[in-house]
Formats: C-alpha cells, structure tokens, sequence
C-alpha cells in the first residue's frame, strides 16, 4: 500500500543530487575568478602580480598586510596603536560583537592599519584603510589611529601616505564619527604648516565622509585604476536627479577626467611612483 | 498662523478651547473668568510639560519646520550694514550658501551660512539649503578674506546635507568640503559656527571647524538623516523616530558628548513663533564667545580650535 501511494504522491522528488568529484578536487580559496573578464587563476599566481587580473587588469581588493607587503621595504613596517579598541559609545545592539567579529576575520584591531615604515630606504609614516573591516568606515578608533599616524609624520618630519578604502562615516558611531572628518583635517593642517608632504591614494572603493576629508586633500591625490570615488553614493544620486548615471560615473578615470585626481596609477608602478614623489620631496632634493 | 506640528497638538487645542470660552464671555456677558483662569493655570502646566519633554523627533520636525527662521533672517535681527557678497570666482554663485560682511555691534565681521527657502519658488532657487561645490569654496573665499582683514567668522548651519547631485559630484563636492575642514583648521581667526536648524553631516560641517560651536535647543546636528540612518541599519525608513533617538543628534547629546559649547535656549515652541526673541538669545552666545576668543592672538585661536577637535572621540587603550 504504502508503495503505491508513494507512487501517486505529487510532489515526489524526482532527481537526486550527486556531488561532483570535480568539485571535491578544488579546496577553497585555490583558484580566483576575475569578478570583471570571469578568468580563472591560480590565487597563488594572483598573488604574484599584487592581486591585480593578469587577463584583464582588474585591480582586486587588497588587505592592510598585503599593502604593506607589497609597498615597504622587507621588515621595515613597524605598526601603531595596535591595541586601541572600539567601545560602543551610542549603545548600538551588537555594535561591539560585529567589530570583534571583523577583528578576528581581519586580524586588524580596527578599519586601518598604521605605522612607520620605509620605502627604497625613505621613511614615511603611513595609514592604510581596510574595506574588509566594516566597509572600512571611520568611527572614534580609525579617525584616532589616522590623526596618530599624522602627529607621528608631522614630528618625525616625514611625508604622511594615506591609502583609502572606504564606504564613509561609521553610522553606529553618528556624530563622533563626522567629527572625525574634522579631527584629521586639524592634524592634516598642522602637518602642511610644517611644510610635509602628505600623499593621498584612493582605493576602491573611497566613498562619502573619507571622500569628503582626508582622501581629497592630499598634496598629490592619486587612485588605483577603476577605483569607485565619489561623496554620495549611485542610488542617491540616480533617486534625487532622476536620470540615468554613465556607467564610469565616480570612477577614477572619471575624476581624473573632471579634474579631481593627479594620476591614476597601476599597482604594479604604486611603488615605483611614491618612491619617486617621496624623493622630489626630500630635504636633500631641494 | 503657525503650522502646528503634531507633538504639540494638546497645547493648541486647549489654547482654542480658551479663545472659545472668551469668545463666549464677550458674546454673552457670562463670566467664566474662573474658569478661563482655571485652564490658563492647566495650559502653563501643558505647555512646560509638552516643550519641556520633547523627544528627539519632535525636535526634528521643529528644527524643519517650514517657517523657522533661516541665516538671512538672523543676519537682519543681528548684524547692521550686511553686504552680501556672491561667487566663487571658478563657476558660480551658489545660493544656497549666503556669505557677506557686517557689523556684530560696531565689530565687522564676515557672515556665512547655509540658505534654505521659505517657499518652494525660494526652496528651488536656494536648492533647499543644498550646496554645490561652488557654496563651499565660496564660504572659503569669505573666510579666507577674513583672515586677511583679521575679521571674526560666524557661521550659521542649517542643511540637510551638500546636494548628492551628479554636477556636483562632477565639480568634486568631496573636494570642497575637505578643502574647506583643512582650511577652517588653519584660520588666525576666530571662527564660531551656530546650528541653527538642521545640521546634516558632511554639508554641515563644511561650515563647522569652529573654535565656538553653539546648537539651538530644538536644532539637531548628525552623520545621517534619522530617515537615511533607519533604511541603512534597520532597512526600513519608517523608523526614523526610532533613529533619531538612536543615533543622538539633539543639541543636549552633542552637549554631552562635548562636541558643542553651548545650548542656546529657544523660545517657547520653538525659534518660529518668536524669530527677533530667538535672535537676542543667539546674540547673546555669539557676544560671550567673541569676548572669549578676541582676546587670543593667532597662534593661540589655531592651538584652542586643534585641541577642541583633537580631542573627540570615544575609544579604549591597551590590550584588555
């Protein structure tokens, strides 16, 4: 009996799934699939070329590390306020347990990674964003370690080099966050006042109070290429302007078209570039 | 008349009820004056109970309230002989930043501030209160003129936001506004900023970096409108109410926090039902900051605005 009513039963599965051997053979993370041209590489290989698509140039996001890897001379970095902590100043729920949970992914004790380090034996003190942490927000502890990483070029002497990523003010933070927009701008001017250099590079993505602080004024203003950089974001602007938005719309090439960046500037010669700037800068050099 | 918002509709209905009655008494010849009397006593009580409770949604909708008085309307209660000066001398006249110089009690001053409209012809011309690029490097052009002629700044601040616009973006709205925080750090004068509407994030504090900053009591000053910040962290606009309380942006939280100087009181209901009462009290807070930082020299008005920003911000040292 029962048989023949699970003959008759409607919603009988009619497929069964088998696992794929082919799929058990790849572990994770071994290869990497270009989010632009969809190639497949080795991430080993990927590696290899700063993480930018050997097929078509896509500029992967990098960590705060693999920046550091590949910027500063072997074993020069030396990282800052490492053991600076978020607290959860408005009493957002679960506020402090997301942070923790990026603190573990990331390994980072916030959104940015600071220190001294040196490039082709110049010394620079550096900040370098990391989107992989809350988007890369700024609340109390990434505008602190900024203005920090500031202070210390400004009295070492030595140019200040900024790589944003960033989606803006961190919400859970409201107006401490902002503020933060003017607490790096007050250490930025003491910096110029100095006569030091400050160099700014924009990464993907750089976006709303970042943007509108630290990330556009630096004394040379340089993005990786594609890199979205822009004050408000697509959807905002499509739903207050009401009309459809270019497709490289707040792209690097698009501020650098308008006027708003000095260079764009392939990873591969990031290095190559900043030593050059650092070194026209020198006391020596002038 | 008032539009009258919907927190302090008890007040307005007892107030009716007490017109009604005295209405009568003239129409009648019946004397109710004990009873008028009676719920006059009881309209005092409202009154202090609904303007002295008020959340912090009920200041929103004060702080936009469509008839609350705009930087224009300050200026011509404050400053004599305003001259308005326009442009930014790169592309436009941006209106809705209005800047200028005038005399604050025989000191001339420079006067900047962001302009909303009082009506929607006005609110399109002055994009509400919305700058572009061109608004900002305005403001900084006047600034920077106040430096040279060693004139204070007072900033009034009353935006929902610079505008998300694709020009703007174009012109590098990021741009100007960092520009201007960098440059307002650096001033060799004193500069004081008022909220005294709406104090929307980055558009906000492009007018900010202050040595004094004040808040009107019914004003508010945040990263986010409580709408942007209910669809982002909760998914869903509705709960804006909810979000202003969250995310603390009334005048008392900012006080709190540190961040502001000063709270100027508003007049009963709030800055529209007396705009000359409301500017005598702002008058005041500008006067007693002006006696404070006029007395310091350059150096010491760049040292006191770095220390005041230097120091915001809430976080813990050392491993555990």
């Amino acid at each position: 009996m029962a048989i023949i009513r699970e003959m008759f039963k409607k919603n009988k599965k009619r497929y069964m799934t088998v696992p794929s051997e082919a799929a058990k053979d790849v572990p994770e993370g071994l290869m990497t699939k270009c989010p632009e041209c969809k190639s497949i590489v080795l991430t080993k290989d990927l590696m290899k070329c700063d993480k930018v698509c050997p097929d078509c140039g896509h500029h992967y996001k990098m960590t705060a590390y693999e920046r550091v890897d590949c910027l500063f001379d072997e074993d020069t970095f030396i990282p800052m306020d490492e053991g600076m902590k978020t607290v959860n100043p408005l009493g957002f729920p679960s506020y402090e347990e997301k942070v923790n949970a990026d603190a573990e992914k990331t390994g980072l004790n916030e959104a940015v990674l600071t220190g001294i380090g040196e490039i082709d034996g110049q010394r620079i003190a550096v900040a370098i964003m990391d989107s992989h942490f809350r988007m890369g927000s700024m609340g109390s502890v990434v505008g602190e370690k900024i203005t920090r990483a500031i202070e210390k070029a400004t009295e070492e002497g030595v140019p200040f080099i900024i790589f944003t990523a960033s989606g803006g003010a961190r919400m859970q933070e409201g107006v401490l966050s902002l503020m933060q927009m003017a607490k790096t701008s007050v250490a930025l001017s003491r910096h110029a006042d100095r006569g030091l250099l400050f160099i700014s590079v924009m990464t993907h993505p750089t976006t709303g109070g970042v943007s509108a602080s630290f990330a556009s004024v630096g004394d040379i203003n340089l993005a990786e290429p594609k890199a979205l950089i822009g004050f408000a974001g697509r959807r905002v602007i499509e739903q207050t302007v009401r009309e459809k938005l270019p497709e490289d719309f707040q792209t690097a090439e698009f501020l650098m078209e308008h006027g708003q960046l000095d260079a764009v500037v392939h990873r591969s010669e990031m290095k190559k570039t900043l030593s050059t700037l650092i070194r026209f800068h020198t006391k020596e050099a002038r | 008349m008032v539009k009258p918002l919907p927190f302090e509709e008890p007040v307005i209905k007892l107030k009716e009820k007490i017109e009604e009655l005295k209405n009568i008494t003239d129409d009648a010849h019946v004397d109710m004056a004990d009873e008028i009397r009676s719920l006059e006593e009881r309209l005092q009580k409202l009154e202090a109970d609904v303007y002295g409770n008020m959340a912090a949604w009920d200041r929103v909708q004060v702080a936009r309230h469509p008839e609350r008085p705009t930087t224009l309307d300050y200026i011509g209660y404050l400053f004599e002989d305003f001259i308005e000066l326009h442009g930014d001398r790169a592309y436009g006249d941006d209106a809705a930043i209005v800047g200028g110089i005038a005399s604050f009690g025989g000191t001339p001053v420079t006067v900047i501030g962001h302009q909303r409209g009082k009506d929607t012809k006005e609110n399109i011309r002055r994009n509400f209160g919305m700058p572009h690029p061109e608004g900002y490097r305005k403001a900084l052009r006047l600034m920077k003129q106040a430096e040279k002629f060693g004139r204070p700044i007072i900033c009034f601040i009353d935006t929902k936001g610079a505008y998300p616009g694709k020009a703007a973006e174009e012109r590098g709205q990021s741009e100007a506004i960092a520009r201007n925080l960098v440059e307002m750090a650096g001033l060799r004068v004193p500069v004081i900023s008022i909220v005294i509407g709406e104090g929307g994030s980055g558009g906000a504090l492009g007018l900010g970096v202050a040595n004094h900053i004040h808040m009107l009591e019914n004003s508010t000053y945040s990263v986010i409108s409580p709408e942007g910040a209910a669809s982002i962290l909760w998914k869903d606009a509705a709960l804006a109410q909810q979000a202003a309380e969250a995310m603390k942006i009334t005048a008392a939280d900012l006080k709190e926090m540190e961040i502001i100087d000063e709270i100027v009181p508003e007049v009963m209901g709030g800055a529209h039902r007396d705009a000359a009462g409301q500017a005598d009290a702002i008058g005041k807070a500008i006067r007693s900051s002006m006696d404070t930082l006029c007395t310091m020299d350059a150096d010491q008005v760049i040292e006191d605005r770095y220390r005041k920003f230097r120091n915001i911000g809430v976080y813990k040292e050392g491993e555990d």
